[in-house]
């Protein structure tokens, strides 16, 4: 361990190596968290099953792709699949739970998680899938860096979604709908907004991302059925930890904690890659319970 | 909610269920070990979970020897000629289950000879459960050492111990050092190793290997369960350029590791991974899973033969065209019709039902099949097969070492795809 | 406790001696039985009657489970040793080792959980509402990885459980007896409480908690006492079960989060949360289901569980009690009040 750390000291370039990697695929997390933070702050829902969103957005892409579309190019279709994915969960489940309390929705889409994770092993298999790019890789500092191209077209698409999505947010008008809803649903409904609308709305484009993100994540790392937990825990690492509606603190810590997996599996080891994610995810949430408290103590 | 218990309604209900349930497993043990012409052996499998796929290897490797035994006349004993049958149950990959579906196949269903699961860690719950009842249990899947150190009677394995996949490949590094006017001691290792009971079994068999070369390990990381990224490895690798990497993770494990190795144009001169065949790199990675070298229980280019089968090639044949949904035969499932060939050889030569008979007579098995000779040392495990390194040249798996068995001659070192 | 009830008591106690010795092949099914029954009844005590829905109680079986298994192997050999991966030593165990590691580790195993579980709710009790579903999934999964980065312990490699000295009927025997001894105890337990004032707090922190703290509840303790309660079953339970499987693994076997950690929830659910029946009542169908009909559906077992689980929730969330309380309200002694429009919505944040 102390190892490891010393390599990181006197050959510092390795520190840009396990920097852009970390952060280039912290752009994929920032997109599923994204999309888990619009869908909380609108309908109130927490998406348990964020992560398998992901997953089947990639198998789909993998799936087309089979027939000679290029992997990039399935990014369209998956999105419209997975929207209209989204809806058909959204009417079938999602909108029953939206008003209840709030275990239900968590408990409703955690058990859609399990019927999408066990659904997509018969279906697909339960071996780890690939989607190749095709694309070269790029060496810095005398090949001591290596950047894969898909990783830096997939950065900047993400980039280009992000801001798509900001300036669909603020100009549009069913962008404008979903904010007031997430303001205050019932004086958006008392203005003439269709909430019903804007939820399912809301809910599709959330499957539309995660379906980009997951034919991404199939170029850069690899997709298996079962893996989509540990997206759901990146996502709600970056919510919890950004709070709801902060964009910029959303693609902050997604990029962050790319770089902090990176970091943790080249010094503590591999196997602790994604082990230092769910401790995140508790320290997050103490945090917050300390955050909590201070605001309680406050107003006594 | 404060309740006052009313019995009524709640006794109905669950005087009903129960009454259901019993009534329903009662049902169901209607097996018993021999029935009419059908020799019943029992097996908990992975037919769902992370294991669905090799367990699936495994089924179709029993099924189609009970298919060839049964075509050719079946196994007689007492001059009656039998059929065999196999009761599955699903493992659900867990080792959690593993138990609880032998205790029913012993019990419930009666069965008295028992196929092993797949995978070392579901093994591991069987054992104990079939050593209790004293149902011998031919096991063709879990290759963990440490299932043979606990003294085990009545469980016996085709295949060879795990520690043995890769220290082959150690042997090979070794031998290249030395030709190449090296030391073999000055050999440093990078490992990566998933942390089940499998991978485990496998390092230990590495650093055993290494230490006796004196080899230094710089890199020895451990793989999660959900193994999707290896970059921070691969950083390591490249600042500290070791002469050898070993990679045991099952599938995932080599496709991540071939992928991102190709990825960071990382050279390193020996790169062996564990279940190539299994994770399809030829067909996903094309030119990228060039030279890589992969340990195999099994290749259809060896020269066992056997009557039920023939030769290894008439097997591999057989099976393509059995199960049209491969590519090419997993030694999973050579293995798996070896337990097959081992207890109809059992039955054959026992002429009794009697588990204790067959135990005795499984234990000094001595068998010529298409998977390679079979006799069991005092623990049961299978002492007499080796195990091959093949390399992939050109697309295909060429067995490179041990020299006895080698068709190809190596290709050394590997440069960077 | 009226006439009928007391026939029912006595019934289940009969049947449960019964039972093993009229099938002597179902054992470890009924023992599995009574196990689900536990769970079921554990997560109820958070989940149900204080309203916090914890993910993570499979949290406390795993710990459990790796105490009793450090104890029993560690009082007469090194633990390490015993795990290595390769030239692990081989061992045997007098009976009285065997008996006296058993019993030892079962009381360390609770012991142990319970401490975890007074910590650990220092840290997640904080949390609110999905905050906390979502805490504990991460605290068992955490567990998990910890486990099997401890190589003391076999890390992923496991433990094969030292082996049970008498005759394999007696062995089945002899956990089924514990696992109903503990199921028994834990029901006792669990109906005198919930008539006490302990129970009273409970619900009252679940109705409404900044209220109840208002009215001079000492909340966090409240809260901490029940998840230890929660814990103490649940260790024991750990502990007998890895002795049961014989060879436990930190992955799949003692922090199972997503079979044995969300049946749980499921079990609750279906029978009905917040009630003392339901939770049995549950767990009963729910395993008789399960393992009549699992072997059938083939693959599909678990997106079946998946679809059990949402219908549950979106559309049977009373569970099975409810759904008869509401039927039948007079034979549950309940004073019904038919206002129209129903309940309010518990929670909008």
């Amino acid at each position: 361990m102390l190892d490891n750390f010393q390599i990181l000291v006197a050959a510092p370039v390795f520190n840009v190596q396990l920097l852009l990697n970390g952060v280039l695929v912290g752009a994929v997390f920032a997109l599923a968290a994204y999309g888990l933070a619009l869908v909380w702050g609108v309908t109130n829902v927490k998406n348990l099953a964020q992560g398998d969103f992901v997953m089947l957005g990639g198998y789909l892409g993998y799936e087309l792709a089979k027939h000679g579309i290029h992997p990039l190019v399935t990014v369209i279709p998956v999105a419209v699949l997975m929207y209209a994915f989204g809806w058909i969960v959204y009417k079938l489940v999602i909108s029953r739970v939206i008003q209840r309390e709030l275990f239900t929705s968590l408990l409703a889409t955690f058990g859609l998680a399990i019927v999408m994770q066990q659904s997509m092993n018969l279906i697909f298999g339960p071996e780890v899938r690939t989607a190749e790019s095709g694309f070269n890789t790029r060496e810095l500092f005398d090949g001591l860096v290596t950047v894969t191209d898909i990783r830096m077209i997939s950065f900047v698409l993400c980039g280009v979604l992000a801001l798509v999505l900001v300036l669909f947010m603020k100009r549009s008008r069913m962008g404008q709908a979903i904010r007031a809803t997430a303001q205050d649903a019932r004086a958006a409904r008392v203005m003439g907004v269709d909430t019903e609308r804007v939820y399912a709305f809301t809910f599709s484009l959330n499957a539309a991302i995660c379906g980009v993100a997951g034919v991404l994540i199939s170029m850069i790392w690899v997709l298996q059925p079962f893996y989509g937990i540990a997206y759901s825990v990146r996502a709600f690492v970056i919510v919890t930890a950004a709070g709801l509606g902060n964009l910029p603190g959303v693609i902050v810590m997604a990029l962050g904690l790319g770089a902090i997996e990176q970091y943790s599996g080249f010094v503590l080891g591999a196997q602790f890659q994604q082990a230092t994610v769910v401790g995140l995810l508790v320290l997050v949430l103490v945090w917050r319970r300390l955050l909590l408290q201070r605001h309680r103590q406050a107003l006594q | 909610m404060q309740q006052s218990f009313q019995g009524n309604a709640v006794a109905r209900a669950l005087v009903f269920g129960a009454a259901l349930g019993v009534a329903t497993l009662a049902g169901t043990s209607a097996y018993a070990k021999v029935e009419g012409d059908k020799i019943i052996l029992g097996s908990a499998i992975s037919i769902t979970g992370k294991y669905s796929q090799e367990g699936k290897n495994a089924r179709d490797g029993y099924d189609l020897a009970v298919k060839m035994v049964n075509d050719q006349g079946g196994v007689t004993v007492g001059g009656k000629a039998y059929k065999l049958e196999v009761k599955y149950y699903d493992d659900e990959s867990t080792p959690a289950r593993t138990a609880q579906l032998l205790e029913r196949l012993i019990n419930q269903d009666g069965i008295k000879y028992v196929l092993g699961p797949y995978s070392s860690g579901t093994t591991k719950a069987a054992a104990p459960v079939t050593e209790k009842y004293k149902i011998p249990m031919v096991e063709a899947e879990g290759a963990s050492r440490s299932l043979f150190t606990q003294g085990y009677r009545y469980m016996f394995a085709a295949l060879s111990t795990s520690e043995q996949y890769l220290s082959s490949a150690i042997d090979l590094a070794a031998e290249v050092a030395e030709k190449n006017g090296k030391k073999a001691g000055d050999v440093k290792v990078a490992m990566a190793f998933e942390n089940d009971p499998f991978s485990l079994d496998v390092r230990a068999g590495v650093l055993d290997q290494m230490k006796k070369y004196g080899m230094k390990a710089v890199i020895d990381d451990k793989l999660p369960r959900d193994l999707s990224d290896m970059t921070a490895t691969m950083t390591k690798i490249k600042a500290l350029k070791p002469d050898m990497l070993v990679v045991s993770g099952h599938t995932k494990g080599a496709t991540t590791a071939t992928r991102q190795l190709n990825e960071m144009n990382i050279a390193v001169p020996l790169v062996a991974f564990t279940h190539c065949e299994s994770a399809d790199l030829v067909e996903k990675f094309k030119k990228g899973a060039e030279d890589i070298l992969c340990p195999t229980q099994w290749a259809e280019t060896l020269s066992y033969k056997d009557p039920v089968f023939g030769t290894a090639i008439q097997y591999n044949t057989l099976f393509l065209k059995t199960y049209k949904d491969y590519e090419t035969v997993p030694y999973q499932a050579a293995q798996g019709s070896a337990a097959v060939l081992i207890w109809a050889d059992a039955f054959k030569r026992a002429q009794s039902f009697d588990t204790e008979k067959l135990r005795d007579t499984l234990a000094a098995t001595d068998l010529d099949t298409f998977y390679g000779h079979i006799k069991f040392g005092p623990a049961g495990n299978n002492i007499s097969k080796p195990m091959v390194l093949r390399q992939i040249q050109d697309g295909k798996y060429n067995v490179v070492a041990p020299s006895k068995w080698a068709s190809h001659k190596l290709v050394y070192p590997r440069a960077a795809k | 406790m009226t006439k009928n009830s007391l026939i029912l008591h006595c019934a289940i106690l009969v049947s449960g001696i019964v039972a093993p010795l009229l099938f002597p092949g179902l054992v470890f099914q009924f023992a599995m039985l009574w196990i689900m029954i536990l769970f079921a009844l554990t997560w109820d005590v958070l989940g149900g009657q204080m309203g916090y829905n914890s993910l993570g109680n499979i949290l406390f079986f795993g710990f459990g489970m790796y105490i009793c298994a450090i104890t029993q192997i560690g009082m007469f050999y090194d633990v390490g040793k015993y795990t290595a991966a390769f030239g692990a030593i081989k061992v045997d165990f007098t009976d009285q080792q065997y008996y006296l590691g058993l019993a030892l580790g079962l009381v360390f195993a609770a012991l142990a959980s319970v401490v975890v579980a007074a910590v650990l709710s220092w840290v997640l009790f904080g949390l609110r509402g999905p905050y906390f579903a979502i805490g504990t999934l991460g605290a068992a999964l955490a567990a998990a990885e910890l486990t099997g980065s401890w190589n003391y312990v076999g890390g992923g490699g496991g433990i094969s459980m030292p082996v049970f000295p008498g005759e394999p009927g007696a062995r089945s025997l002899f956990f089924y007896s514990l696992c109903m001894l503990l199921t028994i105890v834990c029901y006792l337990f669990l109906r005198w409480l919930y008539q006490t004032r302990f129970g009273m707090a409970l619900n009252a922190i679940r109705d409404d908690e900044d209220k109840a703290e208002a009215m001079g509840l000492h909340t966090n303790r409240y809260k901490m006492m029940a998840w230890s309660i929660s814990a103490f079953f649940l260790g024991i339970v750990g502990g007998l079960f890895g002795n049961m499987t014989g060879f436990i693994e930190p992955m799949e076997v003692a922090y199972p989060t997503l079979t044995f950690g969300i049946f749980m929830v499921a079990m609750t659910l279906l029978g009905g949360k917040g009630t003392l029946w339901g939770p049995i009542i549950g767990a009963v169908l729910f395993h008789v289901l399960k393992e009549v009909t699992w072997t059938y559906l083939l693959g599909w077992q678990y997106v079946a569980l998946g679809l059990l689980i949402i219908v549950n929730v979106v559309y049977f969330q009373q569970g099975i009690m409810g759904w008869m309380q509401e039927k039948w309200p007079e034979r549950f002694g309940l004073v019904v009040d038919r206002a129209p429009g129903g309940a309010a919505p518990e929670d909008a944040q």
